[in-house]
């Protein structure tokens, strides 16, 4: 393979998280943080960016192990990783952030079960090389955080009038309390699904007439 | 007494795992097509909140004290290795019950929901009944949500819904809806 193919490769790996296979839009994997803490859009960064951590520490211990894990017992070697490095990530951010491990709560140790981690090691990491996965886990972590911002960000701003904590209207407004309570939650990533599902088919619906165009 | 049924009806309906937690959401979406499926993985999820229950007091109880770091690794390899054999014992004592709960049991056990009652019912400091009835209550509302998303979409299999909002947007929004109505549970205890 050309130097110039590698390349195209390992972009790809990367930017099919962002877009084609978001796993939250796409793949509908990670639900439950993702409806979870994306109340604002400071907890939907901090757990982005926990499960960016987990995720990318993960893909690399399994990638350079892939050869010693028996295939017998590969899941719960996973599992075992994803747990120790989920352990590392509480107790960094009860040590270093207290107010918003006290705000995301059981969730973080709730990234064990993340359906999206586990199944990047099952279908990428443990079959291709270190840089690879690499790549893999960042744009998959990229995506997931996208994806977490676009539901907290709208959340929050309906929901508390504001975002970052920084006020966006004057007192007058009169915030939406039940899109930063759980059925806001199922109601934005329905909506937000919505789109994506019109957009997908009228992209499709133009490749239709082209086609027929050219015939 | 009246604290074991004030924590049953508080995890059944007013914290239900799956409506206000958001717990155990893949398979909400995921198998929630039809009732009769639902209440068999309600059953299955029931049966297996018991045993991690009981696991996890054992582990909080005699393990943890002296590794508290061990918490997230223990939780997870006791609770699927104890299903694992509840389920070959399940599978030679009654048939009838392994043939009711059946592909269930193995998926179950990395449900997120699962992991939850373990961490939540250790977070709280409950004690060996208090957490049993805490997971008999989280169980039975896994199954009320189940149940109730199942018998919705049943009904809108014969409606005549826009083909962008079919699938996991519209169960999305139902459950939303849902969510919504038990939303109406959280005043049960203000008095």
């Amino acid at each position: 393979m050309s130097d110039i193919e590698n390349k195209s490769q390992a972009a790809q790996e990367f930017l099919k998280g962002l877009w084609k296979e978001n796993p939250v839009f796409i793949s509908v994997l990670g639900m439950c943080p993702a409806l979870a803490v994306t109340n604002t859009a400071i907890n939907s960064l901090a757990m982005g960016l926990a499960t960016t951590f987990v995720l990318l520490c993960s893909s690399i211990l399994v990638s350079l192990l892939k050869s010693i894990i028996p295939k017998q017992v590969r899941i719960t070697a996973y599992i075992i990783i994803i747990a120790t490095f989920v352990t590392v990530v509480d107790f960094s951010l009860a040590a270093f952030l207290p107010a918003i491990h006290k705000e995301l709560g059981a969730f973080i140790a709730l990234i064990v079960v993340n359906c999206l981690i586990l199944g990047r090691q099952e279908a990428f990491a443990s079959k291709n090389s270190v840089g690879l996965s690499i790549l893999d886990a960042l744009g998959m972590s990229v995506g997931f955080t996208f994806a977490m911002l676009c539901i907290g960000m709208p959340r929050e701003i309906l929901g508390s009038g504001s975002l970052f904590n920084i006020p966006l209207f004057g007192e007058s407004f009169e915030p939406w309390v039940v899109m930063i309570l759980p059925p806001g939650g199922f109601f934005m990533l329905g909506f937000l699904l919505l789109g994506f599902n019109w957009y997908a088919q009228r992209k499709k619906e133009r490749e239709l007439t082209k086609q027929t165009q050219k015939v | 007494m009246g604290e074991l049924i004030w924590i049953f009806v508080s995890a059944l309906l007013v914290n239900n795992f799956t409506l206000a937690y958001f717990l155990g959401l893949c398979p909400f979406l995921g198998v929630s097509g039809k009732l009769q499926t639902a209440f068999r993985l309600g059953l299955a999820n029931i049966f297996v909140m018991l045993i991690t229950a009981a696991c996890a007091y054992a582990l909080n109880t005699w393990v943890l004290v002296y590794a508290p770091y061990l918490r997230l690794i223990s939780f997870i390899i006791v609770i699927a290795s104890s299903v694992q054999f509840v389920e070959m014992a399940v599978k030679k004592l009654s048939p009838d019950l392994f043939q009711a709960l059946g592909i269930f049991l193995p998926l179950i056990t990395t449900n997120c929901a699962i992991l939850g009652l373990a961490l939540f019912s250790t977070n709280k400091g409950y004690g060996f009944w208090e957490g049993m009835i805490y997971a008999l209550g989280a169980g039975g509302g896994v199954t009320l949500a189940l149940a109730l998303l199942a018998g919705v979409r049943e009904e809108t299999r014969i409606l005549n819904i826009p083909k962008v909002i079919q699938g996991t947007a519209i169960n999305l929004i139902i459950a939303g809806i849902i969510s919504m109505a038990f939303m109406g549970f959280a005043g049960l205890f203000s008095s």
